[in-house]
């Protein structure tokens, strides 16, 4: 859009990165409204957001945003103020507005055409909002358009540099300022009386400010009096436009507290000179000399409050603003830095830890003492190595939140397109998962909560029927376990619909007709290509492309997806996925002279077998058996091509693995070497993919071994011999 | 030669497969390394040699003799591997021996025979004759890229 070499650019790509971290804290509060457990702050968010992110679009003159956000922001403070209480609706209309705010912010990211239809339909509901507020108070305050204040000053020149005080009403463009004894609080007359002054700093308009709006908030609170001082201003000639000569008086009548009357000011803090005095008692080290002050001189006068608390009055001061200097629980302070910096730093870890590798097995080689310096000094640096390499890991770790909350935007248009009252409940959104497995989740994701909402929850009036409530209710959550991410989606609904899917599996030639399927194999259908149950097909999911598409992404990051479906109650979806794809612990085996490495997460157990362990069930199939299950037994090297078959299983070294459907499955192996971790290395597939080989890694002799995805091994031993038995194409095991 | 020639000049390296020579744009070559033991791929085609370390990435090998046609055989410190990049994708090719390094002009290129007859046929896109040597030039893509059937 803009060249290289235009300051502005830069600044408006960071503009636009604050954007998105508003919208998401506008998200955020709007979904803690929604949950039930906001407080007086949360809506103080929410506006600070859509405030804030109005000031930035003013500065680059984006003006539909301004225009946009504006109206959103006024509604806002009527919230905020306590004029509105917050509904249902009103909130759906609030997500809508957020959705819509993001919509408008990436228009003008990405310079696309302005949905103006949009804003026009969500401005016209959010005006209907504010209609029925203002029922009884017909002075509507006209729509202000974000512009500098025009100040026409019809005055001689000379004699402006004599006038001491000029009543406000002189400036045209400052409407109802003086005799703003509004009405809008019946305020009985014993009222405290504060005494305000207030002189904003030119960053205060830098930072795209209005005092006029400020002011506004303050009338908004009480009986207010005001008046402005021009008596700094210098005459014409000598006049700098771009510094604030005025500054203002108000007396304010009110019974709210110094703290709301602060918190008018939180977003100019440190703009301005502002001290407030009660009873005409000064509460002291607010107050800063209404000289006409360097920005230097008193850059923050809220602020250094923090700094050093000298007086009662000034500590009970500090306890009233804390609410305000701390909106949310501590923001951590965060860098941008080039992702390619990242990577960059990723891979040099990468080498380092295959160095240390390398160095270790030369060492253990060379025959030292494990107890000689040299070897301490190793067990040291492997240590050192691991935790570099998980902080290195740790930087490319994001909360998958954002994830989150598009989903929750998902939610709310397929729930709108299909008539459905759903609600989305997330839980553990702080779980950091890597960046790369956060942005190649989100397509699966969104097509899971499609099919949960299409799919998963029955229509309205079936739910009350079945005495379920009548909004459906989808569970989004995020946790750790053992080293891998387990993403869930679970739906409130009638569950898989087992006869059904079994039907449509057979009409669609997927299975045979007489095939014998427990309730985990027919619900496994649904990953099958080309399976689809909506026996409508709506324009939200039922493309053909459906739940394969989803796990074979899901595959592709290393992770699994399971289904687990109780009729009547509902279904849930399970993803486990790596930390990261950078690192595995891996399971170093060895097979026919080949060094290979397993996924360590997937082994559940090593077991030495003796031949009456072992049964055949069918040609080609054996079974071995572990403490009293039956399990699947295939020789890893006969599959890989190796070597032939194991003959005689005696003293064979077994794996017990899962398999994608949470089966376990056993796997003969040659013998185990080690148990460490590796750096993936992708295999280049552009000419020869090898079935069952998920990446590679190098050892530490530089040679390279290759890290195995057991469960496409299994899929494809199955796919062979056992066709007629289990006439299905999916790794169910029989 | 006049000056006029010389930009249409192209370099190629010489290879031997089986006292056989061959030659590839020299252009397409990253580097030349000694053999070192390679880690198969399981189900691979058989002139898929395995995967080998190149300084920290992974590097496919194929013998450019198998995969031409030729008998297999043992390999050892004689042999190289000249690895080659195309288009995006580095694979390095195994071979007998490097030779020389010769310029030619488009016009010492004669175009094959044509007997399209066995699978090698089609990766020779011409044919140069030195001091009586018969030299193959190869065309790299035809070389590195399997027929579809095996990669499904």
């Amino acid at each position: 859009m803009n060249t290289s070499n235009d300051p502005m650019a830069e600044i408006r790509v960071s503009f636009f990165i604050e954007c998105e971290e508003l919208l998401e804290a506008l998200q955020a509060g709007l979904q803690t409204i929604e949950n039930g457990d906001d407080d007086a702050e949360t809506i103080n968010v929410i506006f600070r957001a859509v405030h804030s992110i109005k000031g930035g679009a003013g500065a680059f003159g984006l003006e539909g945003l301004v225009r946009f956000a504006h109206r959103f922001e006024t509604i806002l403070d009527e919230v905020r103020s306590g004029r509105m209480q917050i509904e249902c609706e009103t909130l759906k209309l609030f997500f809508q507005a957020a959705d819509h705010l993001s919509d408008l912010v990436r228009a003008n990211r990405d310079a696309n055409p302005m949905p103006d239809m949009a804003t026009h339909k969500i401005l016209s509901q959010l005006d209907t909002l504010m209609g029925d507020l203002n029922g009884d108070k017909p002075d509507v305050e006209p729509e202000i358009e974000f512009q500098p204040m025009g100040i026409s000053l019809d005055i001689d020149v000379d004699e402006m540099s004599q006038t001491e005080s000029l009543e406000v009403t002189d400036l045209s463009s400052l409407p109802d300022l003086i005799d703003l004894t509004s009405n809008q609080h019946n305020i009985p007359p014993t009222l405290p009386m504060y005494s305000i002054h207030f002189a904003p700093f030119a960053e205060l308009f830098e930072t795209g400010n209005e005092p006029f709006l400020l002011l506004q908030g303050l009338r908004d609170l009480g009986k207010a009096t005001m008046s402005c001082d021009f008596s700094k201003t210098p005459n014409l000639k000598a006049l700098a436009p771009e510094v604030p000569y005025m500054s203002w008086e108000v007396q304010l009548e009110t019974d709210v507290d110094q703290a709301e009357i602060i918190s008018i000011f939180e977003f100019v803090e440190g703009l301005c000179i502002l001290s407030i005095q009660c009873d005409g008692i000064l509460s002291d080290d607010t107050h800063v000399a209404s000289e006409p002050a360097r920005p230097q001189e008193a850059t923050s006068v809220l602020e250094n409050l923090d700094v050093a608390p000298q007086s009662a009055d000034t500590k009970a001061l500090i306890s009233s603003l804390k609410p305000i200097s701390k909106p949310t629980p501590a923001p951590s302070q965060p860098i941008r830095v080039d992702l390619d910096r990242i990577e960059r730093l990723v891979n040099l870890v990468g080498e380092l830890v295959i160095n240390q590798a390398m160095l270790s097995q030369s060492l253990e080689q060379s025959g030292l003492s494990p107890h000689s310096d040299a070897m301490n000094g190793l067990e040291e640096f492997q240590r050192l190595t691991r935790d570099i390499q998980d902080s290195v890991m740790m930087i490319r770790a994001q909360p998958v939140r954002s994830l989150f909350q598009r989903m929750s935007r998902i939610v709310r248009e397929a729930s709108n397109s299909v008539e459905k009252d759903v609600r989305l409940h997330t839980e553990g959104e702080a779980t950091e998962v890597d960046k790369t497995v956060i942005e190649r989740l989100a397509d699966p994701l969104t097509h899971m909560i499609r099919n949960a909402v299409d799919h998963g929850l029955e229509p309205t009036e079936i739910r009350i029927a079945a005495g379920k409530p009548a909004q459906g209710r989808i569970k989004l959550t995020a946790a750790h376990r053992s080293g891998r991410v387990i993403i869930e989606v679970a739906d409130d609904g009638a569950g898989i619909d087992r006869p059904k899917a079994f039907e449509i599996a057979v009409s669609k030639g997927l299975i045979s007709a007489d095939a014998q399927l427990s309730d985990v194999e027919i619900d496994n259908l649904l990953f099958l290509p080309g399976f689809s149950t909506a026996s409508v097909v709506s324009d939200l999911s039922g493309r053909g492309v459906g739940m394969d598409v989803v796990r074979t992404a899901i595959q592709a990051l290393g992770g699994r997806i399971a289904i687990t479906s109780v009729t009547g109650v509902g279904t849930t979806f399970s993803i486990s996925l790596p930390l990261t794809l950078a690192v595995l612990d891996g399971m170093v085996i060895d097979i026919a002279g080949e060094t290979l490495v397993l996924p360590l997460n997937l082994v559940i157990e090593t077991l030495t077998l003796s031949q009456n362990d072992v049964e055949m069930v069918h040609p080609g199939q054996c079974i071995v058996q572990v403490r009293g299950k039956f399990v699947p037994l295939f020789d890893l090297g006969m599959e890989l091509g190796y070597r032939p078959q194991v003959t005689c299983y005696e003293d064979v070294v077994v794996l017990l693995i899962v398999h994608d459907d949470g089966s376990q499955v056993a796997l003969i192996i040659d013998n185990i070497v080690d148990q460490r971790q590796v750096v993936i290395k992708g295999l280049d597939e552009s000419f020869y993919r090898a079935p069952g080989i998920a990446a590679a890694t190098i050892l530490g002799d530089g040679q390279i071994a290759l890290i195995l995805d057991p469960s496409d091994i299994i899929t494809h031993a199955m796919r062979h011999p056992v066709m007629v038995q289990t006439p299905m194409e999916t790794g169910i095991p029989a | 030669m006049s000056s006029v020639d010389i930009p249409t000049t192209i370099e190629l390296l010489t290879f031997q497969l089986f006292d056989q020579e061959y030659a590839l744009d020299i252009m397409f070559v990253r580097e030349i390394r000694g053999w070192t033991c390679a880690t198969p791929l399981p189900h691979a085609p058989h002139y898929m040699k395995g995967v080998i370390n190149l300084r920290g990435t992974v590097l496919p090998v194929m013998d450019l003799g198998e995969r031409l046609g030729m008998e297999p055989r043992k390999h050892g410190d004689r042999n190289v591997i000249i690895v080659v990049k195309h288009g995006k994708t580095m694979t390095g090719l195994l071979v007998d021996a490097v030779s020389d390094i010769i310029a030619l002009t488009p016009e010492d290129l004669q175009p094959p025979p044509d007997m399209t007859i066995s699978g090698s046929a089609n990766v020779v896109s011409s044919l140069s004759l030195i001091d009586a040597r018969m030299i193959r030039v190869l065309d790299l893509d035809a070389t590195i890229t399997l027929p579809k059937y095996v990669a499904a």
